[in-house]
């Protein structure tokens, strides 16, 4: 019993930090049938920007929140790697609509991108870059109406933008100033270390369970139920649902999927932001860090489907479990006087490298029986 | 695609073959050993983006994976070797078993010691994996995307698998191959690499002519068929499943038989040819130089690698920045890639922009061919 309760605590663990990266990855193939291979990399982005928010925090004007900084940097996380999937999205994206392929490679593309630009520039001048993305996505909605139907809207476009670039260039150089860590480039891994509260054990049933796991599933749980409530319950959430189901349709039915497209790729990204604050918990943050993650994500996405978001929490959870199973040989535990020939498979397996190969097997064996996934999108299309 | 825009006559086809083949033979010669290592190294390399025009440029496979058979080639080549020359060493087997306390061979690596044997698993091992990997994935007609992000996940797999099997493989250290001997010589040594570039060029040209063949006759037109609608492939009595399998499988082997003569000229394989970068980087070799016209894969492959190196030389961090937004700027303003563009409609209307000649109406086949008018 103890046994189960341990495997099943390590399982959710890993399938939770599976879950929050594959959420948004699962999302935005949904919709668009598209699979962002820089979803790694807005993680990373997501990481680096609880690092600098833990760094921020340290500042003596903002020690005494010092403690609550992981919460304030999910929703930064969010916001940043949102931001950077919105302009992806707009710049990219758009024009390859309908080439999935090639979407594939341009996103790959973008990620090295991403990643050299976390190595080569210094980290200040990455957060000024994003404030003044932000501020210039931004000021244009706060508009009002008079200017926005004039026909100098370019003009004023043109000053919110140089005006943003100006806010963005000073806040790079005041950060630079402030924590001089931040004002260097360096390809080194960073540590982002937990505030007091969060480091530790807790006890569960006479279980010792590490408080930052606990907290990854916390903040897990919180953002599927988030995003389950946005997308059942508000008017964007039921677009969203309806060009999933049928693009062309919801077109004609006067929703905008331009805009359900932006949307969506901003949560989706977002969402792997925030996933981003929950790996850099666990271990150190480097460039590299979203590629260690990607490729469960993908498997979640091939195993679960894409038509229902239950797919996606079931493959997650499911590819966890299995994971600390096979990785931590518990079969043997569970079942200790197994044959010999077995066994020496199970131990053979017993790695956490070695698990994802069986794994992956194992996936590759459920395709032959359900090819589309746990939960398949319904429909009549030869395609589908 | 009208390919009537450039059309050599046989004799410029005649005079630069003579030329080709008489710069591959003075090659040698001509370059500074380190040079010709990687110009032979980067021509094996377009033996792979050969593989990947076949199946994504002919049949609309985006395969991420070709890493795994490229390794695989490689390993077999290298198994070769390092048996061939560890006669010296305890047990008679190669060195570094004795750092793992190994004392028996493991028994896959026993057919190895045949060369000929070596010979056919080159390129038959890679095949048949990836027959079988095709078939499995094929059969439940899983394509597009998620046949790319399979590829790539089973990548990762064999990936972790090699690097994790120190006992049988050597693991993560891989197998070294400039320091074995064939035919008493060193594989590093001059002379040795000499032949090898040979081979080299000679066999980029034989997979260059296959495929030609390959996709020349109804077959080609079937995998093209697949490319741009597969249903109805399907529905006129052609079992897609079979065409894919054998197309997958071929381009595995010339993957092989590419990871084997790059593992020879590196001086070693290892897991790393197995990373998800390098994999992606075979797709945007083939894409720069031209999907679907295979000339521009050979040329995509060693102008990329060689651009790769020479940046990489002057710039290291900017090498990045650049790769990405070369797959960037392909995927979206020149889809058909330098080669694709230079056959279609590219140059006449770059020429037409700035009014160089004079501007078609209708369609240039209509305008331009007199010969169907009369």
């Amino acid at each position: 019993m103890e046994l189960l309760l341990d495997s099943l605590f390590n399982g959710v663990a890993i399938g939770s930090v599976l879950l929050i990266a594959a959420l948004g990855l699962a999302i935005v193939f949904g919709l668009m049938g598209v699979i962002n291979l820089a979803h790694g990399e807005l993680m990373m982005l997501g990481a680096y920007t609880t690092y600098v928010t833990q760094l921020i925090f340290k500042l003596p004007t903002l020690k005494p929140f010092y403690n609550w900084y992981v919460i304030i940097s999910i929703f930064l996380a969010f916001i940043v790697s949102g931001v950077v999937g919105i302009i992806l999205e707009k710049t990219i994206i758009r024009k390859l609509y309908g080439s999935p392929l090639e979407t594939l490679l341009a996103t790959w593309g973008v990620s090295l991108i991403l990643q050299q630009f976390v190595r080569s520039i210094p980290l200040s001048y990455g957060t000024g870059l994003i404030v003044s993305l932000l501020i210039g996505l931004l000021l244009p909605l706060f508009f009002s109406k008079k200017i926005k139907e004039s026909i100098k809207f370019k003009y004023y476009k043109l000053a919110s933008w140089s005006f943003a670039v100006l806010v963005g260039i000073l806040s790079a150089e005041l950060i630079s100033s402030l924590i001089s860590k931040l004002g260097r480039a360096s390809a080194r891994n960073v540590d982002v270390t937990a505030p007091a509260w969060m480091r530790g054990q807790i006890e569960i049933l006479g279980n010792t369970f590490p408080k930052t796991r606990l907290m990854i599933i916390i903040i897990t749980l919180i953002s599927v139920i988030a995003i389950i409530c946005f997308l059942n319950q508000s008017a964007w959430g039921i677009r969203i649902r309806a060009v999933t189901q049928n693009r062309q349709m919801s077109d004609c039915l006067g929703i905008s999927t331009e805009k359900v497209d932006v949307i969506t790729f901003g949560i989706g990204s977002g969402l792997a932001g925030v996933a981003g604050v929950a790996v850099s918990l666990l271990g150190s943050v480097g460039p590299n860090v979203g590629g260690n993650y990607i490729v469960g994500c993908f498997m979640v996405v091939v195993l679960g489907g894409v038509g229902n978001l239950l797919g996606t929490i079931f493959a997650s959870f499911g590819i966890g479990i299995m994971t600390d199973l096979i990785g931590a040989g518990r079969i043997l535990n569970i079942w200790p006087n197994m044959p010999l020939p077995l066994s020496n498979i199970i131990n053979f397996f017993a790695t956490t490298s070695m698990a994802r190969v069986m794994i992956f097997a194992l996936i590759v064996v459920f395709l032959q029986f359900k090819p589309s996934g746990l939960f398949p999108q319904k429909g009549r299309m030869v395609e589908s | 695609m009208n390919k009537n825009i450039i059309k050599f006559n046989g004799k410029v086809k005649f005079i630069f073959w003579v030329l080709l083949i008489a710069f591959i033979v003075a090659a040698p010669a001509l370059l500074p050993v380190f040079r010709l290592n990687l110009l032979g190294r980067y021509l094996s390399l377009a033996i792979v983006a050969l593989g990947v025009d076949l199946i994504w440029g002919f049949t609309g496979l985006l395969s991420l994976g070709q890493g795994i058979f490229f390794t695989l080639g490689g390993y077999c080549v290298a198994m070769y070797l390092q048996l061939n020359s560890s006669s010296e060493f305890p047990n008679n087997i190669p060195e570094f078993f004795a750092l793992y306390g190994v004392k028996d061979l493991p028994i896959f690596w026993a057919p190895f010691k045949s060369p000929l044997f070596t010979l056919f698993a080159i390129w038959l091992i890679p095949a048949v994996v990836a027959g079988i990997l095709g078939f499995l994935v094929f059969r439940n007609r899983i394509k597009g995307v998620y046949f790319s992000i399979l590829t790539q996940a089973s990548l990762l797999v064999f990936f972790n698998f090699f690097n994790g099997q120190q006992k049988l493989i050597n693991g993560t250290n891989g197998l070294k191959t400039d320091v074995t001997q064939l035919f008493g010589q060193l594989v590093g040594s001059e002379l040795i690499q000499r032949y090898i570039f040979w081979i080299t060029a000679f066999l980029v040209i034989t997979a260059w002519f296959f495929s030609k063949w390959l996709i020349k006759g109804r077959f080609g037109n079937i995998l093209i068929g697949i490319r741009d609608d597969e249903p109805r492939v399907r529905f006129t009595g052609y079992n897609p499943v079979i065409f894919k399998t054998i197309i997958f499988s071929i381009s595995g082997a010339l993957a092989g038989i590419s990871g084997a003569l790059y593992t020879v000229q590196s001086g070693i394989v290892s897991p790393q040819f197995m990373t998800v970068p390098f994999s992606i980087e075979m797709v945007i070799w083939v894409a720069v130089g031209g999907r679907g016209t295979l000339l521009g894969a050979i040329l995509g492959a060693v102008f990329i690698n060689y651009a790769k190196s020479l940046v990489s030389e002057a710039l290291p961090a900017s090498w990045m920045f650049i790769q990405g937004s070369l797959f960037i700027l392909v995927v979206t303003t020149l889809p058909e890639g330098i080669l694709g563009w230079l056959y279609s409609e590219g140059p006449r209307n770059l020429l037409q922009k700035f009014g160089f000649i004079r501007k078609i109406k209708t369609y240039p086949s209509l305008e331009l061919n007199k010969s169907s008018e009369g």
